[in-house]
């Protein structure tokens, strides 16, 4: 299969343009702080339901299998719970998901 | 880049609440496991892309000039079938819709003063992660601490997909498997501390934790596009929550986020 130049450049053209501009408007558009209560509470609590919304189901078909994502999610909740950071979380899921499938292997 | 973070004042009121400690180094450094996990992701991406007939040097442009994971992957999808513009922009877009909620909420998080040369530029670079941490400091961003926080991922996501397209083989499925989790694990890390002290978070995670595997599970809903359903979980998640606990003070600059 060959994918033609101009082709190609207009396709990457056209989603670099979707993906910016609806990163873009938001920040430019409200430069002063929005006063209504409701809407302030609501954009406080966003990140944490877009967050939710995207670990969970898909951290499960994020590893090999997902066994091992559930040994991961476990060390990720405990460690977080006991307040570790970013990069120490993430790796000890990592590591957590390495091990596990290393385990899997042998037996 | 110094010259770029000038503010055009009308920032009195904020400018001291950030602190001294959210500088560009600082950002640079709160970067590293977000590229961490880019760098799997990416690496993923510059393999599919090479797999399904791009050359190399066109998988790291379309990663270098989108820097956005499900919206990349669908659009090259999309590429390889022979889409039309009109297909590619659309399906692109509504993965892309999340972007707009994320922009808002962080429009209200950074210093009030900003210029917009500044916010059109930083905005480039609000991905999902980006956002996660940056909403997770405490008082107002400075322009210094995103560009810094952007520009470590940005490289990772950047090198990732090369190193994906370039040599397939070079890492070890084991390896590759075990680091899809990472980017989930910071996740993790962000909603869990939070989430614990305030039982309005706490309600939104499971909230939205719910609403997004039914909508992953169930039999039509599940034909819903990734994007669409981080869009309803969180309007629908965040709006109860706000409705059932409004934040009275300031809440964006008094607390952590």
């Amino acid at each position: 299969m060959t994918i033609s130049l101009p082709y190609f450049f207009s396709a990457v053209a056209v989603m670099a343009l979707v993906t910016y501009l609806p990163r873009m408007l938001p920040l430019v558009i409200f430069k002063k702080k929005i006063s209504n209560r409701y809407i302030r509470s609501f954009l406080n609590y966003v990140p944490y339901a877009v967050l939710a919304a995207m670990t969970f189901p898909g951290i499960f078909s994020s590893t090999a299998t997902p066994v091992s994502a559930l040994v991961g999610l476990a060390a990720a909740l405990v460690l977080s719970y006991l307040g570790k950071g970013l990069l120490t979380v993430a790796l000890s899921a990592t590591a957590a998901v390495f091990l596990t499938e290393c385990l899997m292997k042998i037996f | 880049m110094i010259h770029m973070c000038t503010s055009d004042g009308d920032d009195d009121m904020y400018t001291d609440t950030a602190g001294p400690a959210l500088s560009f180094r600082k950002g640079l450094r709160d970067g590293l496991p977000i590229c961490l996990g880019y760098l799997s992701v990416s690496f993923a991406y510059g393999m599919m892309a090479v797999e399904g007939g791009l050359p190399v040097w066109a998988a790291v442009l379309i990663s270098m000039t989108n820097l956005t994971s499900s919206g990349q992957v669908a659009g090259t999808s999309l590429i390889f079938a022979g889409g039309s513009l009109l297909e590619i922009g659309i399906t692109t877009f509504v993965i892309n819709i999340r972007y707009m909620l994320m922009s808002l909420s962080l429009s209200q998080k950074i210093e009030t003063g900003m210029s917009t040369l500044a916010r059109s530029i930083l905005s480039f670079g609000n991905t999902d992660e980006v956002f996660a941490v940056a909403m997770q400091q405490r008082g107002r961003i400075p322009c210094q601490y995103l560009a810094g926080l952007i520009l470590t991922p940005y490289f990772g996501w950047a090198v990732g997909t090369l190193l994906g397209a370039a040599c397939t083989g070079i890492l070890p499925a084991s390896v590759r498997s075990a680091l899809g989790i990472a980017i989930y694990g910071m996740f993790i890390a962000i909603i869990i501390p939070p989430a614990r002290k305030s039982s309005a978070i706490l309600i939104t995670v499971i909230l939205a934790t719910g609403i997004s595997c039914v909508f992953t599970f169930t039999p039509v809903l599940k034909q819903l596009s990734s994007g669409w359903v981080i869009i309803i979980c969180a309007v629908l998640a965040a709006g109860f929550a706000a409705y059932r606990f409004p934040i009275d003070v300031e809440p964006l600059e008094e607390e952590q986020l």
